[in-house]
């Protein structure tokens, strides 16, 4: 089967969508926008965030009225909206990224530990997990900004300790079965210390199912990061994030300046999307026990 | 029964005291929780009164023990913008988000439940596929983005309906089917494997063998029990609907208990914000233990096993 697949030419391999079981589309869509967040300096035409007030709400270069020097227009302020596009590719892919590694490791630790160790341990862990399940995690997320204060880093750290308990649930079931099967006790028999035995056995024996559900986090942390800009508790104005685009789009959106809300969103549900995806087919492949989740 | 339902509601009080220690515990570690409590502008003598008002320089453990016991008495304070007690404010707020909730729910249904049972009748046909793709767009756009795009269409350039407000019903219109949006792709995946679980059982087969007539069986037996699990969900999204329409709420300006949320955030009023998420989760853990004691009823597998 694999073999037939890594056979096909690669425009084959397009209209499959799919390369080795993976699916090609949003990987490409993933990896151009990581390059356009990493070389956002030199793509970019303008200072994301100076504008020309004389060049306000200036439509895409296609529409009657728009003009060349801005291929996507300006928005309130007069700032080039490609540009803004671009290094808000940045703060959505460095937030996302960070913040669901940030919440995998946490989670995994806490997982492995929970469900290896048991008692007072588990019991501690979990219900916490719990109660931390119980309230949505955009609540929790705006809650914890509305304290700690808007900036990138805190966006991080706060998504981070809200996502972590989705993590720690699904790794801690599958450490529960791990803990009875024949390698585990062998290693048990043979002396290994409780620490070595989640560090050596346990830890690569969970590792893909985190990779699995940290892709599907991926989507969810986007999300949720731009909601936070939207609100004004994210990534604080000038910089250009996403959400905070959409924010300043909506000021535009009677007065019908539609591209200063159609591009950001645009930008946001293709990241989401390609996350989405990327996680349903490693899923798949992977993880054969989380096909239901 | 008894021992099962008693289990339950013990999980979901340490749930609660969990959870209202956290949201303690965070408020204060992470600064002078004087700085969120006290009113913005406020002279340096109202900050040295409201902090022997709330009694700061005690140790955390009393401090906790009376934070809790004017929660229970449903004393969250007092808004410092409106001037009314936080409760009495959330309750004006909730019908609101109830009815946006409910329109949104019934959107979400009539989008799911249809199109989840075609899925399932043409499996990995052309409907099935269809449904796979608009189940991943509607997971993968964010709800605000989708009300945006419909403030666009519906108010700019149509001029159908109006933008923001509540009042008529066409104001709820666009917010509800934002939020439901998001839920239909939830509730269509779930018909459409609850239906194949449903069609593949031995008495969708003897219905068949009997000669019934295809549509029949689909509607009459079939439909029936795949729709159990979808109403279960249901019923467990409407409570989560009213709880995550923050953002949908905040485009639409619609006077819902998520709407009061960011306006806690956007006029520093930390009492409403606090009460808001401790409510939130509260009513949560509540529908968990009903939805858990529900099934125990039931099903008598799940009180019995394990």
């Amino acid at each position: 089967m694999t073999t037939r697949v890594a056979t096909l030419t690669l425009p084959w391999r397009f209209v499959a969508f799919r390369t080795h079981g993976l699916p090609l589309l949003p990987i490409a869509i993933i990896v151009v926008m990581a390059l356009m967040a990493i070389f956002a300096e030199l793509i970019a035409p303008y200072n994301p965030e100076i504008g020309i007030l004389g060049e306000r709400f200036k439509p895409p270069a296609w529409v009657a009225g728009g003009s060349d020097k801005y291929l996507l227009g300006t928005d309130h302020l007069g700032r080039d909206v490609l540009s803004r596009l671009l290094f808000g590719a940045r703060v959505s892919l460095v937030v996302g990224f960070t913040a669901v590694i940030f919440a995998g490791v946490i989670g995994t630790l806490l997982g492995i530990m929970s469900g290896y160790l048991g008692g007072w341990v588990d019991q501690v862990i979990m219900r916490v997990t719990d109660a931390w399940l119980a309230i949505p995690g955009l609540t929790w997320a705006i809650f914890l900004a509305a304290i700690v204060g808007p900036s990138a880093m805190n966006i991080v750290i706060i998504l981070g300790a809200v996502y972590w308990t989705r993590y720690a649930r699904v790794v801690r079931g599958e450490v529960l079965s791990l803990r009875e099967r024949d390698f585990v006790r062998l290693a048990v028999v043979a002396g290994c210390s409780k620490w070595s035995i989640m560090k050596k056995h346990i830890l690569p024996n969970v590792v893909n199912s985190s990779i699995v559900l940290a892709t599907l986090m991926l989507g969810v942390v986007v999300v949720v990061e731009a909601s936070l800009s939207f609100l004004g508790v994210g990534v604080p104005p000038p910089q250009p994030a996403w959400g905070l685009m959409l924010a300043d789009g909506k000021k535009g959106l009677m007065a019908g300046y539609w591209w200063l809300t159609v591009f950001p969103g645009t930008c946001i549900a293709l990241l989401v999307l390609s996350a989405n995806m990327l996680g349903d087919s490693l899923r798949v492949k992977l993880d054969p026990q989380l096909r239901q989740l | 029964m008894k021992k099962f339902v008693l289990k339950r509601l013990g999980y979901a009080c340490v749930s609660l005291f969990v959870l209202s220690l956290t949201i303690f515990l965070f408020v204060r570690i992470t600064g002078d929780p004087t700085t969120l409590l006290v009113e913005p502008g406020a002279s340096k003598a109202d900050i040295d009164a409201l902090k022997s008002q709330l009694g700061l320089d005690r140790p955390i453990w009393v401090q906790y023990v009376s934070f809790m016991s004017s929660v229970l008495q449903g004393d969250f304070g007092r808004s410092f913008y409106y001037r009314t007690p936080v409760l009495e404010l959330y309750m004006s707020r909730l019908p609101n988000s109830l009815l946006l909730g409910l329109v949104a729910m019934a959107f979400s249904l009539l989008i799911g439940i249809p199109s989840g049972i075609l899925a399932a009748v043409r499996v990995n046909g052309f409907w099935d596929g269809a449904g796979k793709i608009f189940a991943l767009l509607g997971l993968s756009m964010p709800q605000f983005w989708v009300g945006l795009l419909m403030i666009l269409l519906f108010s700019v350039y149509l001029g159908w309906l109006p933008s923001s407000g509540s009042g008529t019903p066409w104001h709820v219109l666009m917010p509800a089917f934002a939020l439901g949006w998001y839920f239909a792709a939830a509730h269509m995946r779930l018909t459409r494997s609850s239906m194949l679980e449903v069609l593949g059982s031995e008495y969708v087969k003897l219905a068949r063998l009997k000669g019934l007539p295809e549509a029949l069986v689909i509607c009459k037996h079939a439909f029936k029990n795949a729709l159990i699990p979808v109403l279960t969900l249901a019923g467990i999204n409407l409570v989560l609907m009213i709880n995550v329409s923050i953002v949908v709420e905040t485009v639409f300006a619609w006077p819902g208990v998520g709407r009061l949320f960011y306006e806690g955030i956007a006029f520093r009023d930390f009492p409403v914000v606090q009460a808001s998420v401790i409510l939130s989760g509260g009513m949560i853990v509540a529908v968990n233990l009903v939805v858990d004691v529900l099934y125990a009823w039931i099903d008598p597998r799940i009180r019995l096993g394990r």
